[in-house]
């Protein structure tokens, strides 16, 4: 059983109530069979209704659940065949990117994830799922691979952001998510991206120029995270509860944004209850976007991507003067 | 604040825009400038004459994008783009929109970078400046729009594109849309080159972060102003991360370089020089033409 997150906790003890009643009952001998059967009522109308409410920043506590499904976790339930391929051919193998090939339905496919630990020690191995500059090496020559054997390209987002350290910047963090946005926008096979756990600021963006962009239902994406940005908003970083809701970083925020293309229903109280049937719910997701894109031509998937990030922004656009000349002239008084 | 003198160096009518720089700048202690860097003291005309660069130490002062304009374009030739865009508050941050109008009023910008097209030593060009007087210069929507619409233009024109970036990072106000900023502005600079065109990203300080991490490395030459702040996370983010000393010059200009990041570096004096060199031996048909 894993651990309970505040906000479920109600929940939680109402179920340990229910479970010490049905001790007594069976062990005083007393009929309680009616009082079991509506407090399993309550608990299900109880469950409804905090799993079908949950504020930005319990959202955030499930993307962050130490339980909560990796990309492996995804790559053994989804695909086939996996093969994992290490190494960005220039530097070393950074752990916290895994890649490779495998089949989907048949087809063959890529797959590159962030991908974080369960346990300590392997969090220290894959440093807590923040990639150096040789992981996001590593993912573009894995793209550019599935490039050339026309594999569509899957990829999972899941990381506070790439990592901020001495040796990172030594090697090119910049650059190296740089490239992968730039390079990125030029594949001419489908790309699919989604959002898994925590999609933190251009370490998440690296693996997300994509034809389709998904959101698990309870998984987070944004420019900082809700601690940084309150650190900087408030200078509190207590108050990322406020910030998670300010900054507009669940899969609603995003889907009302049209910056996502949809949302994959999670399993009440988040994908580690059932890890299968998440899955299921995201295989699902996957073969039908997949199925839309295969039918676009190099060219069309190119500049569909282009279409869907060029559109991305929000001002206001002022009347120009025209000019009979054709000429836009900008009248604009500043004073 | 000496530098801000300089302000009014650019004061005719730009295309369209009547801006007053002069105003609140202009008060007696402007007479004289201290280097931040050797402490040195001298007149602040000798430091506007020099370039905004120190005549003792050669530290490069910040500078506006409408000075940048005037010490790289030939005179009279930069025609700026999109000036009608305007900022809006998507988040609805307490606020936002009042710092915009400050920042607009202090800089004569519409938003934290300047965009158009003009001719360097007689190539035509299309460039974006940013200006790090504007809210640090981050990247929000319009920032991200402008310099998208330049490129599409250079693009269109088949013109090269130059930037110089000074900029903090995506804007947080705006939240992810800010963050998007990096992955439009790529798309439309892979366009850009997949026609076979040039893209020079000139660095200057600071670069950090979101800008750092996408057009600003982006160039086909790389470059960076002597001593320029440039990286991805922040000094004392990463200080915190991993408790260790970091070298005095770390994310420097001189320490990208050293570490294989960088083209060159170009002073000051030397940039529009060079600028116009590398774009001259980009031409098509070769450079015997020009
Ligand atoms: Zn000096």
């Amino acid at each position: 059983m894993s651990k309970s997150l505040d906000f479920e906790v109600p929940v939680v003890k109402l179920r340990e109530k229910i479970q010490e009643l049905k001790e007594i009952a069976k062990n005083a001998d007393v009929d309680m069979s009616t009082e079991i059967e509506t407090l399993e009522t309550r608990l299900q109308q109880l469950e409804t209704k905090i799993y079908t409410n949950m504020e930005p920043w319990d959202r955030v506590q499930v993307a962050r659940h130490a339980q909560r499904p990796t990309t492996l976790d995804y790559i053994n339930e989804i695909f086939s065949d996996f093969i994992e391929l290490h190494g960005d051919r220039s530097f070393g193998d950074d752990e916290a990117i895994i890649g490779g090939i495998a089949s989907f339905n048949g087809q063959p496919i890529t797959i590159i994830g962030h991908q974080r630990g369960k346990t300590t020690k392997e969090n220290i191995r894959r440093n807590f799922g923040m990639p150096h500059p040789e992981g996001y090496r590593k993912a573009l020559r894995l793209m550019k691979q599935a490039e050339k054997f026309k594999r569509p390209i899957i990829c999972f987002i899941d990381t506070k952001g790439a990592y901020p350290g001495k040796a990172a910047e030594e090697r090119g963090q910049s650059e190296a998510i740089a490239k992968n946005l730039f390079e990125m926008a030029g594949l001419k096979v489908p790309v699919i991206s989604v959002v898994i756990g925590e999609g933190g600021s251009g370490g998440a963006l690296a693996l997300g120029v994509a034809n389709r962009i998904f959101m698990l239902e309870n998984s987070t994406y944004s420019v900082i995270s809700p601690e940084g940005a309150a650190s900087i908003l408030w200078k509190d970083a207590t108050l990322a509860k406020q910030a998670a809701e300010a900054m507009k970083i669940t899969a609603y925020d995003l889907k009302a944004m049209n910056i996502i293309d949809g949302i994959v229903i999670e399993v009440a109280g988040g994908a580690h209850r059932d890890v299968q049937a998440q899955a299921n719910e995201l295989k699902e997701c996957i073969h039908n976007a997949l199925t839309e894109l295969t039918i676009l031509s190099e060219t069309e998937l190119i500049n569909d991507r282009y279409d869907k990030f060029r559109k991305i922004g929000e001002f206001i656009e002022e009347e120009v003067e025209v000019k009979v000349d054709g000429k836009v002239d900008v009248e604009v008084e500043v004073n | 604040m000496a530098i801000r003198s300089l302000l009014s160096i650019n004061k005719k009518k730009q295309k369209g825009v009547i801006v007053d720089r002069n105003k609140e700048n202009s008060f007696p202690a402007d007479l004289m400038t201290k280097c931040p860097e050797c402490k040195k003291i001298y007149l602040s005309k000798e430091l506007e004459n020099n370039l905004k660069v120190c005549t003792n130490c050669d530290y490069h002062y910040k500078m506006t994008a409408w000075e940048r304009v005037s010490i790289l374009l030939d005179e009279g030739t930069f025609e700026s783009f999109d000036e009608n865009l305007r900022t809006s508050n998507p988040l609805k941050f307490p606020s936002y929109l009042e710092k915009i109008e400050i920042d607009s009023l202090k800089t004569g910008l519409n938003e934290a970078v300047l965009t158009g097209m003009g001719s360097i030593k007689g190539a035509q060009v299309v460039i974006a400046i940013m200006d790090s007087h504007f809210r640090m210069g981050s990247m929000g929507s319009v920032v991200g729009e402008k310099i998208t619409r330049a490129i599409e233009k250079a693009t269109e024109y088949e013109l090269p594109f130059i930037i110089f970036t000074a900029s903090g990072g995506a804007r947080m106000q705006e939240g992810v849309i800010s963050l998007m900023q990096m992955a439009k502005t790529s798309v439309a600079l892979k366009r850009h080159s997949d026609h076979g065109l040039l893209f020079v990203s000139i660095m200057t300080h600071p670069t950090t972060g979101g800008v750092s991490a996408s057009f600003a490395s982006l160039g086909d030459l790389n470059i960076a102003e002597p001593q320029a702040l440039i990286g991805f996370a922040g000094r004392r983010v990463i200080e915190q991360t991993v408790r260790e000393k970091l070298p005095d010059d770390f994310q420097t200009a001189e320490f990208l370089l050293a570490h294989g990041q960088l083209d060159a570096i170009f002073h000051r004096k030397e940039m529009r020089d060079k600028l116009a060199t590398i774009v001259k031996l980009h031409q098509k048909g070769g450079v015997s033409n020009v």
